[in-house]
């Protein structure tokens, strides 16, 4: 079986980004980049399952600048088999994105896409269920345990109140949440061996796709900073302070 | 033109959530001179819930799509019967809670509808221009749909204050026609916490617990002192990870968005993911024994010390 998996480009997670004085949007200049998070995950569940002898097959994905090479490299000194860069020169929106996937999955016929369930830049969290719609497969999204067999996926999803669990017939996509797994780390031999690996790029306009952005960003602020709070010394006076000043207990 | 609500709702009750988004929906009508504002339940026996939607202030019409294999809420069944009810009006938006329920279900809609989806406003500016968070909450961004000619919005409950359940009285009826879902994605089981447990976005207090607890036992004295003050319990990320508690106590960037009247988060550095769950809370308390802990910087009251020692003393004197 092919997996296909998605992964993004993003400030690392560590990075506290800075909104620009203009409002024009968030400083990326010299920012550490690193892969979505939840997008490690998702490469990691794909080669657990290959390690499982479930699937043959990982091929990885990134859209965007020519740097999601690096991103794509990463992914195959995990253990990813090949990649495809599909080059667009700006940002493109989730449904673009999820078209993009789109084209990408019927030239490559996978049975499973396991995608992030959310980029930690946008935090739009759409992505892998607007793939689904568009290709009108069944979607497990937020995943924390994903089982195959027979045609199936039994996916243990993170939803509020506790867990649901779903089976979906195949072809199906599937987002990742936190606790499908803990991400192996690169090791400089497997590194060297993921540079040999193919990495086709195409140009999105070449998958038909219509990178022109249908949402207009008008204005980027900094939150309203939080005044200063004082320290306490005692539980005493927590309490006194909440129950007389703040008037909260 | 009207404005869709998607009921969030567990077939026997409708879930806060809703209410916040209902609220949004009012200002969408507001700013556009007063269209009417729709609820959808989309479920099986839920007619209680359709009762219920119909009492929030603010709504005009409430449709009931019911059938059982509508139970499940599946994102494929309640997407395809969205689909179908939004060919029958002349929707302008169609709204859902950002919670898993609405980000689940509204993109697969979005995609069907071929509109680019807002993800989580917080704010209405005009019928076509929102406020939404992005980077962790480390930046606002101020965002108009002007192409796209229904505008799909998830509504962040922090945002908007919940509709009153008033006297409402708005008339309920049955959806034209009950699509099939041919998916073949099945519902096998949830595992749900027990009933007792507060909503952590809709609690008024929140008490979270991270990695200064150590371990899942002393998530016992977090309990003790959330009784005392009717409190939901959360946590951070580390916490989870480190298998103390359940995923969905998670507040955070990646977990759940809350803004109660207090916030107290016990043995929390204050990574920038959990500030993004609970900056927006009207007073924070941060209890940790390291004094240049982050969480410090976002709280109005500080208190260094031991949280396992604190934590009872605490508790008793409330």
């Amino acid at each position: 079986m092919k997996v296909l998996i998605s992964i993004k480009r993003v400030v690392d997670f560590t990075v506290k980004v800075r909104v620009k004085s203009d409002g024009s949007g968030v400083d990326l200049d010299n920012v550490k980049m690193s892969m979505n998070p939840f997008d490690e995950i998702a490469v990691e569940e794909a080669i657990r399952l290959k390690e499982r002898g479930i699937v043959t097959e990982i091929v990885t994905v990134s859209i965007g600048s020519s740097a999601c090479q690096e991103t794509l490299r990463t992914a195959m000194a995990m253990g990813a088999d090949r990649s495809i860069l599909v080059e667009s020169e700006n940002d493109l929106e989730p449904l673009a994105v999820a078209k993009a996937l789109k084209a990408l999955v019927l030239k490559e016929n996978p049975q499973l896409v396991i995608l992030g369930k959310q980029a930690i830049d946008d935090d739009s969290n759409q992505t892998g269920q607007l793939l689904a719609g568009l290709l009108d497969w069944p979607q497990g999204t937020f995943a924390s345990k994903l089982e195959l067999a027979s045609g199936k996926a039994v996916v243990t999803r993170e939803i509020d109140g506790g867990l649901e669990t779903l089976e979906l017939p195949l072809p199906a996509v599937i987002t990742t949440d936190l606790r499908l797994n803990q991400p192996r780390y690169t090791t400089l031999p497997n590194i060297m061996k993921a540079k040999k690996r193919p990495l086709d790029i195409v140009k999105v306009e070449d998958l038909q796709v219509d990178p022109t952005p249908r949402l207009t960003t008008l204005k980027v602020e900094a939150p309203r900073p939080r005044q200063a709070g004082i320290r306490v010394a005692s539980v005493e006076e927590l309490v006194t302070k909440l129950r007389d000043e703040a008037k909260v207990i | 033109m009207s404005i869709l609500v998607l009921a969030e709702h567990d077939n026997v009750a409708l879930k806060p959530a809703t209410q916040h988004t209902i609220s949004a929906g009012a200002r969408i009508s507001e700013k556009g001179g007063n269209p009417e504002v729709h609820v959808l339940v989309v479920g099986e026996d839920a007619e209680v819930v359709a009762q219920a939607s119909a009492r929030v202030a603010g709504v005009n019409k409430v449709f009931v799509a019911d059938a059982p294999h509508l139970g499940a809420q599946t994102a494929e069944a309640v997407s395809a019967q969205v689909l179908q009810h939004i060919q029958t009006g002349d929707y302008s938006h169609v709204l859902a809670p950002a919670t898993t329920f609405g980000k689940n279900v509204l993109p697969r809609i979005a995609a069907r509808l071929d509109v680019q989806q807002i993800s989580g406003i917080i704010d209405v500016l005009t019928v076509d221009t929102f406020i939404r968070p992005i980077y962790a909450g480390n930046a606002l961004a101020t965002v108009q749909s002007a192409t796209d000619a229904i505008k799909v919005l998830t509504v962040l409950s922090t945002g908007f204050d919940a509709a009153a359940v008033a006297q409402g009285n708005a008339p309920i009826e049955s959806v034209k026609e009950i699509v099939n879902d041919p998916s073949g994605t099945r519902l096998l089981g949830r595992q749900l916490s027990s009933g007792e447990k507060l909503e952590l976005t809709a609690a008024r207090v929140v008490v979270s617990g991270g990695r200064g607890l150590q371990k899942a036992e002393n998530f016992k004295l977090l309990e003790a002192l959330a009784a005392k003050l009717n409190a939901a319990v959360g946590a951070s990320r580390a916490a989870v990870d480190a298998g103390f508690v359940p995923n969905d106590y998670q507040v955070g960037q990646t977990g759940k968005i809350v803004a109660p009247d207090l916030y107290i988060a016990v043995g929390i550095s204050g990574a920038i993911q959990h500030l993004a769950g609970m900056r927006d809370s009207k007073v924070i308390v941060a209890i940790n024994k390291d004094p240049d802990a982050p969480i410090f910087q976002v709280a109005d009251y500080g208190l260094v010390g031991d949280a396992l020692e604190i934590l009872p003393q605490l508790t008793a004197r409330l």
